[in-house]
């Protein structure tokens, strides 16, 4: 009996200490929101604590330092609003747990490549007439504008930064293989020319191109419309046609082709994306590469690229109706927050995305800023708001500017020339990931029949176009 | 191939136990001390509620339901399996998952059991090549398969090729074309896996009577002969463990196409789990929920039939 009652006991102090452990853990989550540290007075006196997007994980501490200056400034100016900074970096998985888990910063930045699905999908928050307020509605380049606007026209983010597709290219290795860098290709024939030049003297890759992890539908998409073509068209009634099979598509195919089977031209790699071609490309084992203008802060910063060897061109265009594809990224508002919280995100995003857009004293503070943290300043970018206000922009930094300029030149003097072309808006991923096989397929198989994966991608692509 | 070797120790007669057991009345279950066993086992039984049980029937619902994570979800009924069953890199998937746990079996079966029976035969150094063995497990695999991919470089001066190159062997292009891609990817999931089964199947090993081997020297028999007479049939209940979680394992391959290939080139490296995540997060952005979730419960439920009947096959045999 006496060992019964002490296994008794024993069994209800492990009970009673596991439920106040439960308590404990819930009591815990439940008071999350409650800061114990730094500004304890939010709540009790009033203010809105607001969680906003800062930078990737990694970042350095320069950058902190800069954002804790103008968090302070922010709140200075808004003594209601309590601006915390959260580590954040778009991904497609993060940014679904964090939906779903309730942890999505209150004010976060989405490519355009993203924003579509999201907007499709339901998961972005409408600010129309928060946009409409602020008198930005109209001033928005009506190409990056489309990329936020459903299709009754509301408005779901705030255009922030954009670019122009370009044509990166490796002065060194250009200057290797005979090259002029200061002269660099126009025509695609030339880039190929050009490839086989840089590949035949260096045994390096002329000529590579992403395919896989969507980027290799979004580069092929990019180089169909310098050519000319367009993935799919606008119907007008919210339904799409897909037009895959189109002599664009068909010719920037039959261009990968011969660069990597005729002229044995395109290295060894043909999985790269995004982050691995950066790195290739940095380290000089590529000739040349089509990706967004911006990139040199990327090359440079994250990937160690020598600026001496970098060199930037626009995209060759040729046929009928050839464009630029643009991208870029926007800032919006978290789906889930409540209107007092909406408000003071739209404050926010003002201040810090778009006012340096517009306003000199902004502009040259945030140049500053970056200039000082030994980030890129000056790399070339497509407007947000209108060509004026950018070029004059443009003056107001000069000091601060710390990019190759003369490198980018073949880019800067020409894009104005070259109409920017706004992504595809039906299932943009979606067809991107249905058009990465298409590429790899060209790229691995010398007798890939280009007519029929196009006729078979143009149902594939209609048939999710209908759904 | 990164197979679980807790569970090989699983009792055979644990049926047979249950039947036996005299049924208790409440009160002598609390005298007998249950209390404190559940008091024990109530951590563990809340752990794995929450971070186990719960989210699988949360798939399951999740399955018939369309959602976007922000508005309530709406029930779709079957939609969500039809559309998986109409996809048609399903079949593509199937395949190349089949393909994989193929290629697996021949390549990655018979290798560590060798590679055991070898070892079990040196007499000096024992442990040496036991650790040797089971060092690429210790390798936390995304370590490994980046690790891995610089040796597959297809150019001539990736590791592989540099090798191939002392025979006069051209370079091949390991990730890069749609024939190799899958070996390639075999072969390091083998070299990853290996070390686990080789100490599963070293410690079997130990375990038979040296008799039976004296025996057979006795009445004559060749190395060849003890091994396929002796080993194998002494080995036979851990191999059939072995091979069940091996299939289980290969049939839910994601970390190597994930890593090395993206499913590509071509879609000759997507598998049925690489699907499951490209339906969640890579193409939709959490529009597709409902197809992930309802190809995860298809590949659950054949899974579970799968065992189920491979265990009512061979339940005789391991036994005997």
């Amino acid at each position: 009996m006496k060992s019964l009652n002490r296994r008794t006991m024993v069994a209800g102090v492990t009970l009673a200490a596991g439920a106040l452990l439960l308590t404990a853990c819930t009591s815990d989550a439940e008071g999350g929101d409650d800061p114990t540290t730094g500004s304890s007075d939010s709540g009790s006196t009033g203010t809105l604590e607001l969680r906003v997007a800062t930078f990737p994980p990694g970042a350095d501490a320069a950058a902190y330092e800069a954002f804790a200056a103008q968090e302070a400034q922010f709140e200075a100016e808004n003594p209601d609003i309590d601006v915390i900074g959260v580590e954040y970096e778009w991904t497609g998985p993060t940014f679904a747990v964090q939906l779903a888990g309730g942890s999505l910063p209150d004010v976060f930045t989405v490519p355009f490549t993203d924003s579509k699905t999201l907007l499709e999908n339901g998961q972005l928050m409408d600010v129309t007439a928060e946009v409409e307020e602020l008198g930005y509605a109209d001033s928005f380049n009506p190409i990056i504008l489309d990329g936020v606007q459903d299709d009754d026209g509301n408005i779901y983010g705030f255009p922030r930064q954009a670019y122009a597709m370009g044509l990166h290219y490796n002065r060194t290795l250009f200057e290797e293989a005979g090259l002029d860098p200061d002269n660099p290709p126009a025509t695609w024939e030339e880039v190929r020319e050009a490839a086989d030049a840089i590949a035949e003297a260096t045994g390096k890759a002329g000529y590579a191109q992403m395919a896989i992890n969507n980027t290799g539908g979004w580069q092929l998409t990019a180089q169909t419309v310098a050519r000319g073509g367009r993935t799919q068209t606008e119907d007008g009634d919210g339904t799409y046609t897909s037009t895959i099979n189109n002599p664009g598509t068909k010719a920037t195919l039959e261009f990968l082709h011969d660069v990597r089977w005729e002229d044995d031209a395109f290295g060894f790699k043909v999985d790269l994306d995004w982050g691995t071609i950066n790195q290739e490309f940095a380290a000089g084992n590529v000739g040349m590469f089509t990706s967004g203008s911006d990139v040199y802060t990327a090359l440079v910063r994250d990937f160690g690229m020598d600026p001496a060897q970098y060199g930037l061109t626009v995209m060759p265009l040729e046929g009928d109706d050839p464009g630029t594809l643009g991208g870029g990224d926007i800032a919006v508002v978290s789906p889930t927050v409540d209107d007092a919280t909406k408000a003071a995100a739209v404050k926010w995003i003002d201040w810090y995305y778009m006012q340096k857009l517009l306003n000199e004293d902004a502009a040259v503070s945030d140049a500053q800023v970056l200039a000082d943290s030994g980030q890129a300043v000056g790399t070339p970018v497509l407007p947000v708001l209108s060509r004026e206000l950018y070029e004059e922009s443009l003056v107001w930094i000069a000091d601060y500017v710390n990019v190759p300029v003369d490198q980018m030149a073949p880019f800067t003097d020409r894009i104005w020339d070259q109409t920017p072309v706004g992504e595809p808006k039906g299932k943009t991923q979606e067809i991107y990931a249905l058009l990465d096989p298409i590429v790899q397929a060209v790229l691995t198989d010398e007798n890939a029949d280009i007519d029929a994966l196009l006729t078979q991608a143009d149902v594939d692509a209609q048939a999710l176009l209908d759904q | 191939m990164t197979t679980t070797p807790a569970r090989a120790s699983a009792p055979p007669d644990a049926e047979s136990r249950t039947t036996g057991r005299r049924r208790r009345s409440p009160r002598t279950w609390v005298r007998g001390g249950g209390l404190t066993t559940l008091a024990f086992a109530l951590p563990m039984i809340l752990i794995f509620t929450i971070f186990s049980w719960w989210p699988i029937v949360r798939s399951v619902v999740m399955s018939v339901q369309e959602t976007n994570l922000i508005d309530p979800p709406t029930f779709v009924g079957l939609d969500n399996f039809i559309a998986v069953l109409n996809d048609p890199l399903l079949g593509t998937a199937v395949v190349n998952t089949l393909y994989f746990a193929a290629l697996a079996l021949v390549l990655g079966f018979p290798i560590p059991i060798l590679m055991a029976v070898l070892m079990s035969e040196v007499r000096r150094g024992k442990g040496i090549y036991s650790a040797l063995a089971y060092l690429p497990v210790v390798v936390p695999p995304v370590v490994a398969v980046l690790l891995w991919k610089v040796f597959y470089d297809a150019s001539p001066n990736g590791v592989f090729n540099t090798v191939l190159g002392w025979f006069g062997i051209a370079p091949q292009p390991w990730l890069q074309s749609p024939d190799m891609a899958m070996p390639s990817l075999v072969i390091e999931a083998t070299w990853a896996a290996a070390g686990g089964s080789i100490i599963i199947y070293l410690a079997a090993l130990l375990a038979v009577p040296a008799e039976l081997y004296d025996a057979a020297e006795v009445d004559g028999a060749s190395i060849w002969r003890k091994a396929w007479h002796v080993t194998l049939p002494q080995l036979r209940g851990v191999i059939f463990v072995m091979l069940i979680l091996q299939i289980l394992a290969t049939a839910q391959i994601f970390l190597e196409p994930f890593l090395f290939t993206g499913g590509g080139p071509n879609n000759a490296t997507v598998t049925v789990l690489l699907l499951i995540y490209r339906y969640a997060f890579q193409n939709s952005l959490g529009g597709n929920y409902g197809m992930a979730t309802a190809l995860s419960v298809m590949l659950a439920v054949f899974l579970a039939l799968l065992s189920w009947a491979y265990f009512r096959l061979t339940n005789r045999w391991s036994t005997s």
